[in-house]
């Protein structure tokens, strides 16, 4: 028995949300008297994985699998948690782990939640408490099954330093030709460019922008903050800003620590994506407007003076901070 | 090329959540529900499929007769018949075990879903639904073209996108970029007329047993009121100080 956490990395680097998995799958092995086995597909060092409380970690590396590929990630996760007897499988709230989560499922026969919250509300009967109605409630869920697969929301337990002794032992899961049925066939992708999913910070422009040709303060902000770029629905709709960048609850989530809405009035289908972020800072000419009772602060005023005094504000504090 | 597009009907994007019979139960008096929105762009994918190709497309819920109007509404779109498992949507697994069934059932070479449902944002059925059936999956899915057997596919990645090939049988998670706002259909008179007569058939749930149970609901703590600033160097230090974000 023991609790299997998949942990994510890029071109050999462990992502945060990986570290954050394991001190997530840490809490859950503590309560349930058990320890941690990490699972790493061409991965990182292990040793940064025992900072945050994995005791074993199963390094699989395999050139087959260096770009991501659902079914047969899935098919690595499921079956090294056959091989340590998991009753607990977690995952993250990232593209990938949604993507592959629901396979990892049913090919474990488990009870799959996402976006959960924090540690088990209870591990017997197994109940998670998780987002639901996009960010408009939570649910507490029994999982029912033996084996349990959690995707852990963003941002919602944070890291936490467990420093365990750690062994790794390479793993060489047997994958089939169904696991590659897949061809990538090319990957568009702005590398320089923080992306939603991993920023700390995001800097948002709705239609108060009147046009693209304005985006440049926006993209200077967050260049500044080392934040990603987003937008309200309209304005990717009306084509100024790429779809990829549409947050809420038609679009992307957003679950940083800080989110800056510039010029977008707060409608609830906007507010219900970015429920979960931390801190929320509105730039609005109208004091009316509903975003101001769904932030943290809030400054009444024409963006198109606010935002170059910010920029300049910032940089002068990024100078004394340096 | 036979498509079936799953159809969750959702509550309205407006609609406020509240919950009753103690917090165990989701309140639906006064809100609206809609064919969820990701699944909307699919069903305009499909009607794309459907006047380009020559695809026949059906539609699925799985849920009760109050669902009813909501297949309606896509027969209405366009949609050739729909189908309604009579059985409650209570868990993914089990949603996704109903519609392996009716794939099984119907031999479709082309499922579409959406990537997540606004509801329970479970995420899970399409991938579920793929594997029961073992059918090629892609999530969150903004493009998509089948020439044959084989499927070129647009797939949204974390800062970009990436093209796919693959085959038939496949199943997607779709989501806006399928098609774009300006390009979905809104049902004319003709559409609703013609939609009466279209079948919609009710089908008896396979045996299927849910993986997990809800047990409560709960509503997020009503947050502090704004803290409102009048300038830049008072916003800094409170994000550096006080919220300590930057
Ligand atoms: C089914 C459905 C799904 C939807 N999903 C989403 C979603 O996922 N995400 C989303 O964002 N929206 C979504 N919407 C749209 C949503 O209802 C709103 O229409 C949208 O969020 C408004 O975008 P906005 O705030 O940029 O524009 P507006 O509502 O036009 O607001 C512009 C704001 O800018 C302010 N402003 C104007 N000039 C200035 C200035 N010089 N300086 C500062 N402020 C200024 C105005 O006071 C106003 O508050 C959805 C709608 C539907 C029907
Ligand atoms: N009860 C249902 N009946 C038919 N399709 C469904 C049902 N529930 C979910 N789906 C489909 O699966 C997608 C993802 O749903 P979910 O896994 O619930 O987030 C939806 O966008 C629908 O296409």
């Amino acid at each position: 028995m023991s609790v299997l956490v998949y942990t994510e990395s890029e071109e050999g680097k462990f992502k945060k949300i990986a570290f954050e998995a394991v001190s997530y799958a840490k809490g859950v092995a503590d309560a349930m008297g058990t320890t941690v086995t990490a699972v790493t597909i061409n991965g990182g060092n292990a040793s940064e994985l025992g900072t945050y409380g994995a005791s074993k970690v199963l390094e699989v590396s395999n050139g087959e699998l260096g770009q991501f590929n659902a079914e047969a990630y899935a098919d690595v996760i499921a079956q090294a948690a056959k091989k340590e007897a998991a009753k607990v499988v977690v995952l993250t709230s990232s593209a990938n782990s949604k993507f592959m989560a629901p396979l990892v499922a049913v090919n474990l026969e488990a009870g799959y939640v996402p976006n959960v919250t924090q540690l088990p509300v209870n591990i017997s009967p197994f109940n998670v408490k998780h987002t639901v109605f996009t960010n408009k409630a939570f649910a507490v869920t029994e999982i029912t099954t033996e084996i349990k697969v959690i995707g852990l929301a963003k941002n919602a337990f944070g890291l936490k330093e467990n420093g365990v002794s750690t062994t790794a032992e390479s793993f060489a899961p047997s994958l089939d030709t169904h696991d590659f049925d897949m061809k990538i066939v090319s990957v568009d992708k702005a590398s320089d460019k923080v992306t939603i999913a991993d920023a700390e910070i995001v800097v948002s422009g709705g239609r108060g922008l009147k046009g693209p040709e304005n985006w440049g303060m926006i993209e200077e902000l967050a260049a500044i903050l080392g934040a990603a770029t987003a937008c309200s629905k309209p304005v990717s709709d009306m084509g100024w800003r790429p779809h990829s960048e549409h947050v809420g609850q038609t679009g992307k989530p957003v679950a940083s620590n800080l989110y800056i809405a510039i010029g977008i009035s707060g409608a609830i289908q906007h507010l219900a994506g970015i429920n979960s972020s931390k801190v929320k800072v509105v730039i609005n000419n109208d004091p009316e407007a509903p975003f101001f009772k769904a932030a943290d602060y809030g400054i009444v005023g024409d963006a198109f003076e606010v935002v170059p005094q910010l920029i300049e504000k910032l940089k002068a504090f990024k100078a004394q901070n340096a | 090329m036979k498509i079936l597009v799953c159809i969750s009907h959702v509550p309205d994007t407006t609609s406020k959540i509240n919950f009753t019979e103690g917090d165990t139960k989701f309140d639906t008096n006064g809100v609206q529900f809609v064919i969820n929105p990701n699944d909307e762009f699919g069903l305009t994918r499909a009607m794309w499929f459907k006047e380009k190709q020559g695809a026949t497309v059906h539609v699925v819920n799985v849920g009760g007769p109050e669902t009813e109007p909501t297949l309606r509404k896509a027969l209405a779109i366009g949609a050739d018949e729909a189908i309604r498992v009579n059985t409650p949507a209570t868990d993914g697994y089990s949603v996704a075990k109903q519609l392996a069934a009716v794939v099984k059932e119907g031999s479709y070479d082309l499922v579409i879903a959406g990537r997540e449902s606004i509801d329970y944002n479970g995420g899970m059925v399409p991938g579920m639904l793929a594997k029961l059936t073992g059918a090629n999956f892609v999530n969150t899915c903004i493009g998509i073209e089948v020439d044959g057997t084989s499927a070129t596919v647009l797939r949204e990645i974390d800062g970009g996108k990436e093209t796919l090939s693959t085959a038939l049988p496949l199943v997607i998670g779709g989501q806006k970029g399928l098609v774009e706002e300006s390009d979905l259909r809104i049902p004319n008179m003709r559409g609703i007329m013609q939609a009466r007569s279209k079948p919609l058939t009710v089908k008896d749930p396979v045996a299927a047993t849910a993986e997990t149970k809800s047990v409560s609901f709960e509503k997020p703590a009503p947050r502090g009121a704004v803290k409102l600033v009048d300038n830049v160097d008072d916003l800094v230090n409170l994000l550096h100080n006080e919220a300590k974000v930057i």
